[in-house]
């Protein structure tokens, strides 16, 4: 048996005494959790909660499990909302199939429970659509094909009077970062409708579909949504001079409305770019003066491990900070697991991390070098400066003794006007 | 009913790279086509170009005669099969395969009559009216495929469907797809990653490597026959060995030098083929070695007899494996490790897998005799990867006797095929579509 599990590894040292060399469908494990209204599926799911958190375990092929372990970890590496791989579990003994490890998604909602305990009387349809269409256009536009987009695949959550959705199961994915083609798209948008209709035939004939919902035609909706969506996105617009800014300002409204960032907009000429060859489309050649817009629409929810930061430790940082600093949390809280030798909840290790390491380094700043980066930044070189350290000695010489070596060897020669603070 | 075209078919995606690199490849009306290679290699790619959900960067795509490279999905009446089909439990087996009809809202009449006669077919009829969940695997399995009959298709397309069964229900579904596509006689094509499934369903196999076709045969012309050290390693399990060798020419005639021991070239290749190529790679499957004590003294004077030092064996009761390991110049070694990485396989490239007898006392850190079957060796050039013995007769015979079998085949299935198939109305009824049954 063989457990590959993401750092903090010890997190999830629990799990290690569930019965893994048992088939799944047999476990009696009393940390066992029955989830009702749960989406259909082809492999053995079951949940367990252990040290406080509930996870979901998926017995499939090691193979598939391999790979949707890598690619949930790819999403969420892109901050794309999905589940949270955990672990895979591999060579569990003969005939047994590895098992995969997710976080559960807290206060996840099926589509199945939506549809079997509507709100004051509303079936959830039209949200529900819009966000599952929501998510589909984040992942293609990350070149991400999901191979098996279905309700049932979909979590929802609530999100101020919306829905917001979440990924689950990547088994078929693939991700291709330089973009879909127009065919992968279409196959996916194909395969969604027709496992909406499908899912929804399902619930018509368990009773608990409205009569007026035909699932034929909102499967076919959430088509034309997808589409609509896509376009305003992604569409190149040719812009006349005279009401060029007014347009630009609006369609950048217009895609903040539907909740996505604009992380670039490309103004070309389009003569210059015909003769590029790009296909169709090119207008006002004739008089020379009409410009292309081509939007870049940001793929991630923007500020995704900036927030993550913020709610855990109350520090702002910059995205890539965060980024860092978040990194530098996981593996103090394994470094606190292993010391311990049981599980540290995520807040516990943020707090400790906060009082014990970063305070620590931030407070022993020289006043006089203060302003020279910001504090954050200080941190972060106290961390490089720390491994620079360990490797020329061969030993790790601890964040303190780096922070002080740092303090009077390298900060001092930070101009002192380069970050413009006082 | 349909064949199926493909010339210089070229695919790039957005990188430029060609995922599919001028492939061209003709799927008879009626045949079983297996489209097999590594993860990544196109074969996917190839598909949805085939269904018309992928354009295609070049070159020409034919189904019965018309070109469809600019044809729609839907108007050209394939049915795809998935990998990760979804059974619905509340809807019965009759809704679950009638879905796809209820989706492009067929009216309820030619749904009835559509779903009874692929029950029919699939053995299904007296569980019409239960749910999934009372059904064994291997039932669902056919509803699943029901879905897909149903619609009455000019050609089926399998994408890796079975990759997510359990090895036993695999094993059982492969019978059931290959017997039901000799039966139905509908062109099929059908992608998958693993060489033995490749080698147990199709009439015939495409190798696909990098994007590059490699090969397409029988699946015996490709275990005999391989066009290349590529299609050499990837096709049989264990894999073949490859042994470096030099050529070395005396008075008692030509001979190859491995580091196994001297071999006698075998007679399909001459000196003068081999040229003046330093090095070759010498490819012997595992199951051409033998136990030397246990082969007969005709047979012995037919190969080659080497002394070698067993490191490990593995006993499996039908199986005896044995693991010779060998010295190869460095430069080799990485090109077979490379080959095996390609391939996927765990297998080590600088040490013979060989099957023995079972019955054979040879044990572990024993010094061996081995018989080796040289005349079924083959030598590949290093550079180029070219099988330098491949006999091209004998591919020509191989093909036409496996293109024989595949028309008897097909003529005995027609002679029996059910009543209420074949022959009488209930398909013929439809006079816009060829019946999927097989041709009277
Ligand atoms: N991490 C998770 N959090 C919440 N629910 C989950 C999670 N993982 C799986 N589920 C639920 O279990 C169902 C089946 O899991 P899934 O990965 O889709 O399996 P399958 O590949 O067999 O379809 C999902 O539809 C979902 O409802
Ligand atoms: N949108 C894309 N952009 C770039 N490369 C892609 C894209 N889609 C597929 N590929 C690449 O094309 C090759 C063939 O893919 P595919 O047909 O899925 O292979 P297979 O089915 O044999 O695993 C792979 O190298 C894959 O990474
Ligand atoms: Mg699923
Ligand atoms: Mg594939």
């Amino acid at each position: 048996m063989h457990f590959v599990f993401r750092p903090p590894g010890q997190a999830a040292a629990g799990l290690l005494t569930l019965p893994w060399r048992l088939p799944l469908e047999h476990w009696t494990d009393e940390r066992l959790v029955e989830i009702r209204q749960r989406g259909l599926s082809r492999h053995v799911v079951r949940f367990v909660a252990e040290g406080g958190t509930l996870y979901a375990l998926k017995e499939l092929h090691e193979r598939l499990a391999r790979r949707e372990y890598g690619l949930l970890r790819r999403l969420h590496e892109l901050g794309l909302p999905a589940v949270e791989a955990v672990g895979a579990v591999v060579d569990r003994g003969p005939d047994l199939d590895a098992i995969l490890v997710t976080r559960y998604l807290d206060h996840a909602i099926s589509y199945r429970s939506l549809f079997a305990n509507p709100r004051g009387g509303q079936h959830p349809t039209d949200r529900l659509l819009d966000a599952l269409v929501e998510l589909l256009v984040r992942l293609h536009l990350a070149g991400f094909m999901w191979g098996d987009c279905s309700l049932s695949n979909t979590l929802f959550r609530f999100d101020a009077g919306a829905f917001a959705a979440y990924h689950v199961d990547a088994e078929t994915a693939e991700l291709h970062p330089s973009g879909l083609s127009e065919g992968q798209r279409h196959y996916d948008v194909d395969l969604a409708r027709e496992r909406i209709a499908g899912e929804l035939f399902d619930l018509f004939a368990a009773g608990q579909l409205p009569p007026e919902v035909d699932p034929v035609e909102v499967a076919d909706d959430v088509v034309r949504r997808y589409e609509g969506l896509w376009d305003e996105l992604t569409r190149e617009e040719s812009l006349h001079p005279d009401d060029q800014q007014y347009r630009i300002a609006e369609r950048l409204r217009r895609i903040n409305e539907l909740g996505f960032d604009v992380d670039e907009v490309e103004l070309v000429d389009a003569d210059t770019d015909a003769a590029v060859g790009t296909e169709g489309g090119v207008e006002g050649g004739a008089d020379g003066e009409a410009i292309r817009m081509r939007v870049r629409t940001r793929v991630a929810e923007p500020g995704h491990h900036r927030r993550i930061l913020y709610t855990r430790t109350g520090i702002d940082a910059q995205e890539n900070q965060a980024r860092r600093l978040l990194n530098d949390i996981a593996a103090f809280r394994a470094h606190l697991e292993r010391e311990t030798g049981h599980p540290i909840p995520e807040v516990v290790a943020s707090n400790r991390w906060l009082a014990e390491v970063y305070e620590l380094v931030v407070q022993s700043i020289p006043d006089e070098l203060r302003g020279r980066l910001d504090e954050v930044e200080i941190f972060l070189e106290v961390l490089d400066h720390r491994w620079f350290m360990s490797e020329r000695s061969g030993k790790d010489v601890g964040t303190m003794a780096a922070a002080l070596d740092y303090f009077e060897n390298v900060l001092p020669q930070v101009p002192d006007d380069l970050t413009g603070t006082p | 009913m349909a064949a199926i075209t493909m010339k210089n078919i070229v695919k790039q995606y957005g990188d430029g790279f060609p995922a599919v690199n001028d492939v061209s490849l003709d799927v008879q009306d009626g045949e079983f086509m297996i489209l097999v290679g590594p993860s990544g290699c196109g074969k996917s790619t190839l598909l949805r170009m085939i269904v018309g959900l992928e354009d295609i960067t070049s070159g020409e795509m034919k189904i019965a005669d018309r070109v469809v490279n600019k044809v729609a999905p839907r108007q050209r009446n394939l049915s795809m099969v998935f990998q990760n089909y979804a059974l619905y439990p509340h809807l019965t087996v009759f809704e679950n395969i009638a879905f796809p009809l209820r989706l492009a809202k067929k009216p309820d009449e030619e749904v009835r009559r559509r779903v009874t006669e692929t029950a029919e077919l699939l053995e299904l009829t007296e569980h019409l009216e239960r749910k999934p969940a009372n059904l064994s695997g291997g039932q669902r399995q056919r509803v699943a495929m029901g879905r897909a009959i149903v619609r009455q298709a000019d050609a089926f397309l399998f994408d890796e469907p079975l990759s997510n069964l359990d090895a036993k229900l695999r094993g059982q579904m492969r019978a059931e797809i290959s017997r039901l596509q000799r039966r139905l006689g509908v062109t099929t094509v059908y992608v998958t990653h693993d060489q033995t499934e490749a080698m147990t369903l199709g009439d015939r196999v495409a190798v696909l490597r990098k994007g590059v076709l490699q090969q397409v045969g029988s699946p015996r012309e490709l275990y005999e026959e391989p066009a290349n050290l590529f299609v050499a390693g990837f096709i049989g399990s264990p894999s073949m060995n490859f042994l470096p060798a030099t050529l070395d020419s005396s008075a008692e005639g030509t001979f190859l030098e491995t580091p196994l021991g001297r071999f006698g070239l075998p007679d399909k290749i001459t000196a003068a083929e081999i040229g003046d190529r330093d090095v070759v790679l010498v490819g012997i499957r595992p199951e051409h070695f033998e136990d030397a004590s246990l082969v007969s003294e005709e047979k012995r004077a037919r190969g080659t007899v080497v002394q070698a030092h067993v490191d490990v064996t593995e006993w499996l009761g039908n199986e005896l494996y044995a693991y010779v390991p060998y010295e190869a110049p460095e430069d080799l070694a990485a090109q077979l490790r490379d080959l095996s990485r390609e391939l996927d396989s765990d297998q080590l490239r600088t040490q013979a897998v060989v099957a023995l007898d079972p019955a054979s006392m040879i044990s572990e850190g024993q010094e061996a005799e081995l018989w080796i079957d040289t005349s079924r060796a083959h030598i590949f050039d290093p550079a180029t990867g070219e099988n330098l013995t491949r006999d091209e007769e004998r591919v020509a015979a191989l093909g036409r006797q496996a293109e024989q079998a595949r028309l008897r085949q097909r003529q005995a299935q027609a002679g029996q095929a059910p009543t209420g198939q074949a022959g009488n109305g209930a398909t013929q009824a439809k006079p816009d579509q060829e019946p999927p049954t097989s041709p009277d």
